[in-house]
């Protein structure tokens, strides 16, 4: 294969406030015509500053390349002016990014902003440019192409907007595209479509794809060969199968046993301890030494160099030298006995009490104009005492609307929310027996207060406590129970990485004493490995506690990983409710079915072989549209006559078991 | 980076038994907000001067007039046009605290005067250390006056109006439109209809309309922070708006409340010295800043002593309050912690 763009020991660095950061530290590869390189890693990995650097967008002055070359055709492309990178900017290169709203200019046509490029770059006429504008956006898959370019970036959803970022993107027939984590703002249905789209493009055009993402679903859906980066360098590099069967950097397997699969049991999350380094001070040797239980000593003295496993993959660890091939083996046992060893079925929760029962719950906001917007239309459902509960849905479906108005962050509209048995507006101390945990770890702490003001925050209300000695004690208590130490209670929240913070949330709603928690999409904001830390901590507090959870999320797998029953929400209703594994093995509503069908699985070989379900569209609005019991404690949104089919459908089955 | 193979001994491919630890950090010391926002306030150097030049100025403002026996109006014609001069200073030259003048003639001289006025006197004949001291108490009254409206009213104004919303908010800023509305000036010759000109007008007027800025910008900050998780994560905790609006709304606008003020400050004193200017302002024989200087711009080719010291002090006062305003917006961001 024909190699395009050869990147050689590149040496990223930003002078910051504090000192020099080294953001990239040495990495190398080389990109093949048509092909689809993934580089995966955690936040503050490099990766995005890796790519930027492709195209010359290394914020200036701060910082710069320090070293090495990125040769394309010919040329050093870190050696170009300013004047010379803008003629391949657009042209040869470009680029998409992540979130499509921030990317499109509101107050210009759509149809503008891809003339732009065509017009500077091709030096077409108006009329022709506008033509290829047309033609973009038909083969990005826009329908009625001819109007909607003359629309304005707010007339499109997320997903078209960021179809016609990559339309942008396509207008000069690059020759290499990056991505810059271009479907993580997206639904996973439209995640799905977006990657069928690239791909279908690469088919036709010919483009090689620079695909940055922390998500390993995602790279096994679409990568042809994947590079992980871990505190700015490449450690483990390869084709996609390679490196997810025949791992070999420790990073890499930890990453991909922190993934809860669909097919994942109930057994504890793989984690990676700790968060990654603080590359104003890059650790000696290799940077994932310190997380890394097996580490041997010489990781701590030695920068591992690239070791060949195959032609194609390469791996930076000290267990692929010759003289480490005898422990290399010993410890994938060892990690193997111990998978094992906690591979103990953790028992379902039985459900007695009905801890929390909602009756037609309704929330409308008015909109500007006089009209409502039906953010939660009609809720039924209940919640067991100690069990978790999963709620499910694309994003303005209402699920985090339903988790605000059970707490009464909003009042609702209508309906009936019962919480043991009471009204939860006849209720006195709601705020004491249910508690949440919010999604961005980086805004539900304020700023300005020591961690142990705001984790006793909820004691300092209700008075919990008697004495300052009594008040931090406990402080210390629950700093300990979230895995944090004691020493921090001092600190303000900036100090800490995210994974952290969301302890300290957690330290919060657990300082009352609850008996229920919401947790609001608690994992969405933190890396892979600190998702599993989280999860874990979460398990482990209901075991311990006796709590009960309402997890709403968007990620399914972590959703059936963590809950006993599920409920999936669309438009302000719930289309379905069942355990989880009878709603992942059996999904009757071709809603549930769909987004299902589009959750990328870290698995090559799956991913290959998947169909996808496209339907996107259910007419809800037969009279007799409601949720009904098709199998025991299986609750489907359906028609009378949809009814009778599941119905006869699920008696056959029965027949054959 | 090369190493040389030899140095691989067999041990080091051992492993290092390691069981992953939260690295400790050296603790540190629990300490007030207060406590170390003014520790961090100590290290700033710019900030802390202009701590002590308006430290400084507030005590000459207050002693500086009973520091020699002339009272701020009194008139001798015989001593008019006097410039600087001051003891022991008086024998260096170049600094023109000799009492000569810039024709160079020793004006105490030709006029038999022996006193020494350290600023000088001006056409009437006034001493001007004191009248400068005595204008400095008025712009300083005006400064903490603007200073403190919009720290009160336009902080609680601003900060209900967001907090609550929806039909409280559509009235209160219908109101602070009208008020914006009508220009400031008309506001103070409206008010002279019934009062006198003079620092009662002046103060009245500024009640008026001189917060009207912050509330704005505290409302937009609220408006902002209101949606914020952590705001929620206190309302779910059971947080009365007392606690809300004092601890978490406010505290987290301080950074544009107080650049707001320090910009306030100056604008106020300016107001002042513009409206002593078309004499709608302070009446003479009272001093202010603002009149001194007015006084002084029309002899500044003869007598520049005149427009030097007064314009030399209001320039300290808006710069020392400028360097501390800064020094406090960073002192109270625990995110300049170390």
């Amino acid at each position: 294969m024909e190699k395009i763009l050869t990147v050689e020991d590149v040496h990223i660095s930003f002078d910051t406030y504090d000192g020099e950061v080294k953001a990239v530290r040495g990495v190398s590869f080389d990109l093949y015509k048509g092909e689809t390189l993934a580089i995966v890693g955690e936040s503050g990995s490099g990766k995005s500053v890796m790519s930027k650097s492709i195209m010359g967008l290394v914020p200036k002055p701060s910082g710069k390349i320090v070293n090495g070359k990125i040769m394309y055709k010919n040329r050093d492309i870190t050696k170009l002016s300013s004047k010379e990178y803008r003629g391949i900017r657009g042209a040869d290169i470009s680029i998409v990014f992540q979130d499509p709203m921030t990317s499109l200019n509101p107050t210009m046509t759509i149809g503008h902003q891809i003339m732009e490029g065509i017009m500077v770059h091709q030096k077409l006429p108006r009329k022709e440019a506008e033509e290829k504008a047309i033609e973009l956006l038909h083969l990005v898959g826009i329908p009625n192409p001819e109007q909607r370019v003359k629309q304005y970036p707010h007339q499109f959803s997320g997903g078209m907007q960021q179809r016609v970022i990559i339309a942008m993107s396509l207008a000069c027939n690059p020759e290499i595209l990056i991505a810059d984590e271009p479907t993580t703002a997206l639904d996973v249905t439209v995640q799905a479509q977006v990657l069928e789209l690239l791909k279908e493009i690469q088919l036709k055009m010919g483009t090689s794809i620079i695909f940055i993402t922390h998500d390993l679903g995602v790279v096994a859906n679409i990568a042809d060969r994947v590079a992980v980066m871990y505190a700015g360098k490449i450690v483990e590099i390869g084709k996609t199968e390679e490196v997810f069967y025949n791992t070999q950097h420790p990073y890499t397997k930890g990453l991909l046993a922190a993934m809860p699969d669909l097919n994942t049991g109930q057994d504890e999350l793989q984690t990676i301890p700790g968060s990654p380094p603080n590359l104003l001070y890059p650790p000696v040797g290799d940077a994932f030494a310190e997380r890394n239980e097996h580490a041997l000593k010489i990781d701590f003295l030695h920068d591992p160099p690239m070791f060949k496993v195959s032609d194609t993959h390469y791996a930076a660890t000290w267990l692929l030298h010759e003289k480490a091939v005898g422990k290399a083996k010993e410890i994938d046992e060892k990690i193997k006995v111990k998978k094992q060893s906690k591979t103990v079925g953790v028992q379902k929760s039985v459900r007695q009490e009905k801890l929390l029962e909602v009756k037609g719950l309704k929330q409308h906001f008015p909109d500007s104009r006089q009209s409502v917007i039906k953010a939660v239309d009609g809720l039924t459902f209940d919640i067991f005492k100690g069990e978790t509960f999963g709620l499910v849905g694309e994003s303005g479906c209402g699920k985090s609307t339903t988790g605000r108005t059970l707490i009464r962050l909003y009042d609702a509209t209508d309906g009936e929310i019962l919480f043991k048995g009471v009204d939860i507006r006849q209720q006195n101390n709601l705020n004491k027996e249910v508690q949440m945990i919010f999604q961005d770890p980086y805004s539900s702490l304020n700023p300005r207060w020591t961690v142990a003001d705001i984790i006793a925050e909820g004691m300092d209300i209700h008075g919990l406590y008697k004495t300052k000695q009594e008040r931090m004690e406990k402080v210390y208590e629950l700093l300990r129970t979230v895995g944090l130490l004691e020493e921090h209670a001092n600190r303000y929240p900036h100090e800490f990485s995210g994974g952290q913070r969301q302890r300290i949330g957690i330290a919060r709603a657990l300082a009352v004493e609850p008996k229920f928690i919401i947790a609001d999409e608690p994992i969405s904001a933190l890396d892979v490995s600190i998702q599993a830390q989280i999860t874990n901590l979460l398990r482990k507090l209901q075991r311990e506690k006796g709590l009960t959870y309402l997890f709403i999320a968007h990620d399914l797998s972590m959703v059936k990983y963590i809950s006993d029953r599920v409920g999936v929400m669309y438009r302000g209703k719930l289309v379905e409710v069942a355990e989880s594994d009878e709603l992942y093995a059996n999904p009757l509503h071709p809603y549930t079915k769909s987004l299902l069908s589009a959750i990328p699985v870290p698995d090559p070989n799956i991913e290959k072989t998947r169909k996808r379900v496209h339907k996107t569209e259910w007419d809800m609005s037969a009279s007799d549209y409601q949720l009904r019991e098709v199998v025991e404690g299986h609750w489907v949104a359906c028609t009378e006559a949809e009814f009778m089919q599941y119905k006869q459908a699920a008696q056959k089955e029965m027949l054959f078991v | 980076m090369k190493v040389n193979e030899a140095e691989f001994t067999d041990d080091l491919f051992e492993e290092a038994g390691q069981q992953f630890k939260e690295k400790k950090k050296s603790g540190r010391p629990s300490s007030s907000f207060w406590r170390d926002s003014w520790i961090r306030l100590r290290k700033n150097n710019g900030a802390f001067i202009g701590l002590i030049l308006i430290i400084a100025m507030i005590l000459l403002a207050i002693f500086g007039p009973m520091m020699n026996s002339y009272g701020f109006d009194d008139q001798d014609l015989t001593r008019a046009n006097l410039p600087p001069k001051v003891p022991v200073l008086e024998n260096i030259p170049f600094l023109g605290m000799n009492g000569v003048d810039i024709r160079g003639m020793d004006q105490y001289e030709a006029k038999g005067v022996t006193d020494y006025y350290w600023f000088g006197t001006d056409e009437l004949g006034r001493d001007l250390w004191t009248r400068i001291w005595q204008g400095t108490r008025i712009s300083l009254y005006i400064a903490f006056l603007a200073a403190t409206l919009d720290l009160i009213i336009g902080v609680a104004y601003g900060s209900i109006s967001a907090y609550y919303g929806g039909r409280v908010d559509n009235v209160m800023q219908r109101i602070i439109e009208v008020l914006m509305g009508v220009p400031n000036l008309i506001v103070v010759i409206l008010l002279i209809l019934v009062l006198k000109p003079g620092i009662v007008s002046i103060t009245l007027a500024m009640v008026i309309t001189g917060w009207v800025n912050m509330a704005r910008i505290v409302r937009g900050q609220v408006l902002k922070l209101k949606g914020q998780e952590f705001v929620l994560a206190s309302r779910t905790l059971g947080a009365k708006d007392q606690r809300l609006i004092w601890g978490h709304l406010i505290p987290n606008s301080l950074g544009p409340i107080i650049i707001t003020t320090m910009f306030t400050i100056p604008t106020a004193i300016f107001t002042e010295a513009f409206l002593s200017f078309i004499g709608l302002g302070l009446q003479p024989p009272i001093a202010s800043l603002g009149t001194i200087v007015n006084d002084g711009f029309k002899m500044l080719r003869i007598y520049p002593h005149m427009l030097l010291f007064s314009s030399v002090i209001i320039s300290l006062i808006m710069i020392s309050f400028n360097l501390l305003g800064d020094g406090l917006r960073d002192s109270f961001d625990p995110k300049m912690k170390k």
